[in-house]
């Protein structure tokens, strides 16, 4: 099995450790990893502020890095969201793009989704005696549709004590350029999230895409709370015995 | 009232200035939407009421010529006058012919957002009739002065002590700040009110076509009194707000009252098909329906929007919305908002310019789309209206430029790579213990209230080109 890593901006420049673990895990499911650095951007930014056609340019940029590769799979539901469900809609003027971004679609994954319905890794094998609890992304959840997967996947880590979040599903407050455009009320619903964070009663505070779990650390950092932040690839990589 | 939205920084201040309003608002909606939680449950198959719900309203939004004709005819021949609107203005000159023709000394109201759209109090207090509203949440912001800033709940914001000063004005005499006592205060009043006016103003939760209805959902039974008391029964109907049966009502009836406050049931559910008639005791002696467009047609031409039209008024977008929890009604400057307010408002307004600008009072979290019991998809309607606004240039020109540079360097990777790594150098002087502090806009807006991480001096592709991965 041939897997592109999508490594997302945020990954790429502020979180390449969790690029590490990413491929670290992907490739004890007996896979090969690849990094194409023709990749930069899946456009998103733009895409949801608006500026499509800028988010076009990005985008075609990014549709040429990945046209031949087997399976694509990206540690951010959000990133993998916009490739397998905007793209269709940015290209959807020019049939012969649209058919390259339709392509895209289909072998495009969310990492612990591809873990679980492609790789069949079902449960994880090894430990990590921890408290934590999880922030399930809305992008990931209600646009991309992978709820339970990381949730089982975490279960099945020996050791490791999963607490409810309070009000789980409520927003980061991230939005992308939301959080610039309107920072008040991003901060007060950032606040609230990371209040329910505190509230949960876990250690460390465990997510699937960067983007909001550096927005949350930004506030609890802020607020004065040192509470670890870890990417879900993180937490699998170390149970597995890590480097 | 709002004239425009182009003081939305204004009124997102006003918001964070009143602290009792947003905890008002975050209390109410999280047990409106925990409510409806559990009895959305109790239903069973909740995403196939959904999708039942759906395709009638599609059904609806899709024949609405010939459901209209259909309702209007059986309406006429039960007796009613219908009258159709095509603008703010018509159905305004259709209502005060009434009005005048009846030498109306006090309207009472039940809730309708349509009349709040026409501003129809406005209209009747410059002619110095008073225009009251019988639901108790409208009566109250109305002695505050404030327009609604909820769909269904329409006081959210305000306190049981905020309340009790508003009837101490009115009445001139001290009162509890209990709610049994504030209801029965307002009940005295509200009930002479009824027997004093000439004319009764309703919405209309839905027009059922065949065989010719109009029902109403109510928790205080006041939209019973308000047509059926005084003589004169008029009906302010949103062109889109109908059903082909009641076998279609029925389905709404189970979506409506769950979505909007978590009851199985409203309290009272009247159905009226015309005016009293010869020896029936109850009833209106004249029943007027306006169905009002006020841009609705235009939006009915629009694929891209029509679906919006499907709403029905229950508010649940806004329940669930992150941003509209946080900065309640009024932040969004006119009669409808939370996500369909967003939307909505420009789109009534055929304005992007001044009114544009609701639509970036979103995360795009998608909860809306989620909890919208006719699965309108908000959040991609409000993508599409972001880009209308950037296409027609009603985006600051700073922020275009940004963009414009943005896609010039991201669809790069050389360029991409430079970039870091200049951004790794040049954090130096905002880096404190490990993180960036301050910074020009808009990093500044992020490191306000939060800590921004450094960009890595070794990126994933340099660590990956060296072989280090």
């Amino acid at each position: 099995m041939n897997i592109s890593l999508m490594i997302t901006c945020l990954c790429d420049s502020f979180y390449p450790e969790v690029g590490e673990a990413v491929v670290r895990v992907l490739r004890r499911t007996g896979a090969q990893v690849q990094f194409s650095p023709e990749q930069v951007c899946c456009g998103q930014p733009a895409f949801n502020a608006g500026y499509h056609d800028d988010a076009r340019r990005v985008a075609r940029t990014f549709l040429r890095a990945f046209q031949d590769a087997e399976y694509v799979v990206s540690p951010s539901g959000s990133c993998a969201e916009m490739v397998r469900e905007n793209f269709l809609r940015l290209f959807d003027e020019s049939p012969e793009e649209l058919e390259q971004a339709r392509r895209l679609s289909n072998k495009t994954y969310e990492f612990t989704e591809f873990l679980v319905k492609v790789a069949g890794v079902t449960a994880i094998d090894g430990r990590f005696a921890e408290v934590v609890t999880y922030h399930p992304s809305c992008h990931m959840t209600r646009l991309l549709g992978v709820m339970d997967e990381p949730i089982q996947l975490l279960r099945s880590i020996d050791g490791l004590e999963l607490k409810e979040l309070p009000r789980a599903y409520d927003c980061c407050g991230f939005g992308g350029t939301f959080s610039v455009k309107m920072p008040e009320i991003s901060e007060a619903i950032v606040t609230e999230k990371a209040e329910n964070v505190l509230k949960s009663g876990a250690r460390i505070l465990v997510g699937a895409d960067m983007g909001c779990l550096m927005n949350i650390k930004g506030r609890l950092e802020k607020m004065g709370h040192n509470l670890p932040v870890m990417h879900i690839a993180q937490v699998i990589d170390q149970a597995q015995g890590g480097k | 009232m709002a004239v425009s939205n182009r003081d939305l920084h204004d009124r997102i201040q006003a918001a964070f200035r009143h602290p009792f309003l947003r905890k008002a608002v975050k209390s109410a909606t999280n047990t409106l939407r925990d409510r409806k939680a559990v009895v959305a449950h109790d239903l069973g198959h909740w995403q196939d009421w959904r999708a039942i719900g759906q395709q009638i309203r599609d059904h609806v939004v899709e024949n609405l010529d010939v459901y209209l004709k259909r309702f209007a005819a059986n309406m006429t021949r039960q007796g009613a006058k219908v009258h159709w609107a095509a603008t703010r203005e018509d159905a305004l000159k259709i209502f005060m012919n009434i009005v005048d023709s009846h030498g109306a000394k006090l309207v009472l109201k039940s809730k309708s957002m349509v009349s709040e759209e026409l501003h129809v109090n406005a209209v009747l207090e410059e002619r110095g009739i008073p225009a009251v509203e019988s639901d108790l949440g409208e009566y109250i912001i109305q002695l505050a002065g404030e327009t609604p800033s909820h769909i269904i709940v329409p006081a959210i914001h305000k306190t049981r002590g905020e309340v009790a000063e508003l009837f101490e004005k009115d009445s001139g005499e001290k009162q509890s700040p209990e709610t049994a006592s504030l209801t029965r205060y307002a009940r005295r009043k509200l009930r002479q009110m009824f027997l004093d006016a000439s004319i009764g103003v309703s919405g209309c939760n839905f027009a059922v076509a065949d065989p010719g209805a109009i029902s109403l959902f109510t928790n205080e039974g006041n939209g019973r009194l308000v047509t059926s008391v005084p003589p004169v029964h008029v009906v302010f109907m949103g062109m889109e707000r109908i059903v082909p049966t009641f076998r279609e009502l029925d389905v709404m009836s189970k979506l409506l009252p769950r979505s909007a406050t978590g009851q199985k049931i409203t309290s009272y559910m009247s159905v009226i098909r015309g005016p009293a008639a010869a020896g029936e005791s109850d009833g209106a002696k004249e029943m007027h329906i306006i169905i009002v467009d006020n841009g609705r047609s235009r939006i009915l031409a629009n694929p891209k929007y029509r679906e919006v039209l499907r709403c029905i008024r229950c508010g649940s977008c806004l329940n669930v919305c992150p941003v509209y929890r946080q900065v309640g009604g009024h932040t969004y400057g006119w009669v409808y908002s939370g996500p369909i307010g967003a939307v909505l408002t420009p789109l009534l307004q055929n304005e992007l310019k001044d009114w544009g600008e609701t639509v970036n009072l979103t995360t795009l979290c998608g909860a809306c789309t989620e909890a919208c019991p006719v699965r309108i998809p908000l959040h991609e309607m409000l993508i599409q209206l972001r880009l209308e606004r950037t296409s027609q240039g009603f985006t600051p020109a700073l922020e275009r430029t940004a963009f414009r540079l943005w896609a010039e360097t991201w669809d790069s990777p050389t360029l991409y790579g430079l970039m870091m790594r200049a951004a790794a150098v040049g954090q130096f002087p905002f880096m404190k213990d490990g993180h960036l502090e301050g910074g020009p806009t808009p990093l500044s807006a992020w490191t306000n209230s939060r800590y921004f991480p450094p960009v890595s001096g070794r990126t994933f592709r340099r660590r990956w080109a060296r072989g280090e991965v």
